[in-house]
């Protein structure tokens, strides 16, 4: 579950995120839209623990952040653009160290398991550096499931995969949606969003200006209603 | 404790693996290291008559040009595939990342030290496997790499981090470089251990004092 | 704080009748030294440089530690500020003591413990500015600098021990021989040479503050320009 309550943050002095309100509950799949610039990356990073909110409250799992972040970390899995794996390391080595640090034992069970799982259990023993970015991915998603997290966040997950590389990290996450775990995905390909998410909000200028469960969409899908949504602020503006 | 000693052992053991396989690190150091005292040895003239006074600034100079090396490339690996975060995300003191990061980039040094050293002695047939000059390696190594870890964290993440760990590093380690060249020439002149004891304890409050620092702004370092 | 402050105003003006009456004072009440003649008149603020250049790198010392406590912006202004004022100083420092070394020593340069660790000094703060550049993100440099203003002022008191551990080990060379900590042109100051001494040491040490403050104005100005750029910035787009 993830509070988050009037959330600014700046960066010396420009102001990126501007007062953002966000409620997901437990078991939701929400896809957060925008524009490039619109803060996307930043607002995951706060979630994430990994920068600091500048005013406002952000709760996850009911645990205050940054005051409660090694808490929160226990809970959470984190899957960015970049893959955070280490290239001269294998599959299996990458995922027993990350386990490591989250402090798990008896590994061998649960990496076997999430190889599996991601379908990289024939690679297990290959160094990351030769896999393909697609398969880079897969493994990445398998890092950040490592210790069952409640909580899964992805910033771009889709960027840089070719057709089947998007289509079997989408089974993937598919399954991990299905096993009952919280995700919120930022994301640039409407169409893969408006097929895995249960809930679309859209962030533009440091605020979220919209937000509709998939069911709530307009007829004529989410490109309609991104587009709307985008329009919105800019009306007032001019108004 | 336990879990900060596992924070560290996991890193270590990662670093270690991860340059078993590709011993880019270490291959990239000695080399350079080995480049630098053929260098020298045309560069001063190192006759059998300036041998002995020379050799120790001639390794130490070596050791701390191949160290920024290791250092860059150590600290490049967390950040290029953006693995500084994934240790950052996992509910781990800082503190301990620094003393992983730390220890691994010692074992490294070391390791270039133990094959330089004996190679330096075939070279130019100067015994430097005393038990005295040892001691100075490491206390030497140590203090190198307590601030270089820190200041290499830093440095990987600027826009100007190939040049920048040098100029961090260098003007910092000055006493450490001075007490530790002294010390080592008093051990292969064979002077006197009195003479020798304050730049050893010059060395060791360098060490105390820098780790205790880095413990203490590490984290300022890495979390935003 | 758009306004200069009053007390700003009369501080510049207590500065400047403070540094012209030091001026004076070295040259016409001051007494000419035995030996070294009209030269040592440079070592009144030579000693008040070098002391000014300390404080202004142990300001940015504490205004590290302040913003790694507070990450308010307010403490990386007065860190960089205090840098600034420190380099410039330790700059004249050095110049005045190469002045003195030039006739004295016969060379401009000595590896003299402290003229060294000064120049060492100079060295790492550069280091420090140059860590700035590298970084764009406000809060980021900030931290950075932070960090290593606290550790180049830590490694300073070492490096010094280190010079001069150095140096009794290696009797000196150039000049005058040996070298007793302290003996650097040994002269014995008469009282009248200590009270000019005293009141440069004074009179720099007001001027420090006044700069100090003129500088830390001006960074907070810097930061109002940024803040009213980035406003007119959006309205625009």
């Amino acid at each position: 579950m993830i509070e988050v309550r009037r959330l600014v943050k700046r960066f010396g002095l420009k102001t990126v995120l501007r007062g953002v309100d966000f409620h997901v509950e437990q078991g939701e799949f929400v896809a957060l839209l925008g524009p490039n610039g619109a803060g996307k990356t930043t607002f995951l990073r706060i979630l994430a623990s990994l920068a600091r909110p500048t005013l406002g409250e952000v709760r996850i799992n009911g645990y205050l952040l940054p005051q409660q972040a090694a808490a929160v970390r226990q809970r959470l899995g984190v899957v960015s653009h970049l893959p955070l794996l280490y290239g001269d390391l294998t599959a299996e080595e990458n995922l027993r160290f990350y386990g490591r640090l989250y402090g798990l034992d008896g590994l061998d069970g649960r990496v076997s398991e999430l190889l599996a799982r991601v379908g990289l259990a024939e690679r297990r023993r290959d160094l990351v550096r030769t896999f393909s970015r697609g398969m880079q991915q897969r493994l990445a998603i398998g890092r950040a499931l490592i210790h069952q997290p409640d909580v899964l966040l992805l910033d771009e997950p889709h960027t840089g995969l070719d057709q089947d590389a998007c289509e079997m990290l989408d089974t993937i996450l598919r399954d991990v949606a299905a096993q009952g775990q919280t995700v919120v995905m930022t994301s640039h390909d409407l169409a893969r969003a408006e097929d895995l998410a249960t809930r679309f909000d859209v962030l533009s200028r440091g605020v979220i200006v919209a937000s509709a469960a998939a069911q709530a969409l307009p007829p004529e899908g989410l490109l309609s209603f991104y587009r709307q949504a985008l329009r919105a602020p800019a009306q007032k503006g001019a108004a | 404790m336990k879990p900060f000693l596992r924070t560290m052992g996991a890193i270590v053991w990662k670093d270690l693996a991860a340059e078993w396989r590709s011993r880019e690190m270490i291959s990239g150091m000695l080399v350079f290291a080995l480049l630098v005292v053929f260098i020298f040895n045309f560069a001063l003239e190192l006759s059998p008559a300036t041998r002995s006074s020379v050799t120790a600034g001639v390794l130490w100079v070596t050791f701390a040009f191949a160290g920024t090396l290791g250092l860059n490339r150590s600290m490049a690996a967390e950040k290029d595939r953006g693995c500084l975060d994934g240790l950052l995300l996992a509910p781990v003191d800082r503190t301990a990342l620094y003393f992983g990061k730390m220890l691994s980039n010692l074992v490294f040094m070391l390791a270039v030290a133990v094959i330089v050293m004996p190679v330096y002695s075939v070279l130019y047939t100067v015994n430097l496997m005393q038990p005295g000059l040892w001691a100075v390696v490491a206390l030497g190594s140590l203090g190198y790499v307590s601030v270089g870890t820190l200041l290499a964290s830093m440095a990987v993440q600027a826009r100007t981090r190939d040049i920048l760990l040098p100029i961090l590093l260098f003007p910092v380690l000055i006493p450490l470089l001075v007490a530790a060249v002294k010390a080592s020439s008093g051990f292969l002149q064979a002077i006197p251990m009195e003479e020798i004891w304050p730049w050893l304890n010059l060395m060791i409050v360098y060490d105390v004092v820098f780790i205790s620092t880095a413990f203490m702004v590490f984290e300022a370092v890495v979390e935003e | 704080m758009d306004a200069k402050p009053k007390l700003l105003s009369v501080l510049d003006v207590v500065t400047g009748v403070l540094m012209a009456a030091a001026t004076l004072a070295v040259f016409f009440y001051a007494p000419t030294e035995r030996v070294m003649g009209a030269v040592q008149k440079v070592f009144y603020f030579h000693v008040a440089a070098g002391w000014v250049g300390m404080l202004g790198f142990l300001a940015a010392l504490a205004a590290g530690v302040a913003y790694l406590r507070t990450h308010d912006a307010k403490w990386d202004i007065i860190g960089l500020a205090g840098v600034e004022i420190g380099m410039a100083f330790m700059l004249i420092n050095i110049v005045t003591g190469s002045i003195w070394a030039r006739p004295i020593w016969g060379a401009w340069w000595t590896w003299d413990p402290r003229l060294t660790t000064a120049t060492i000094m100079e060295l790492a703060y550069a280091a420090y500015l140059m860590l700035r550049q590298g970084i764009e993100e406000p809060d980021r440099r900030a931290r950075f600098g932070a960090v290593y203003a606290i550790v180049a002022f830590i490694s300073v008191p070492m490096t010094f021990l280190s010079i001069r551990i150095f140096r009794t080990i290696h009797p000196v060379v150039i000049g005058n021989g040996g070298d007793v900590p302290g003996a650097e042109g040994g002269f014995s100051m008469t009282p009248k040479m200590t009270q000019v001494f005293m009141f440069s040491l004074i009179t720099w040490s007001v001027l420090f503050v006044d700069i100090f403050w003129h500088r830390i104005r001006l960074g907070k100005l810097a930061n109002r320009v940024e803040q009213l750029k980035l406003k007119l910035g959006g309205r625009t787009a």
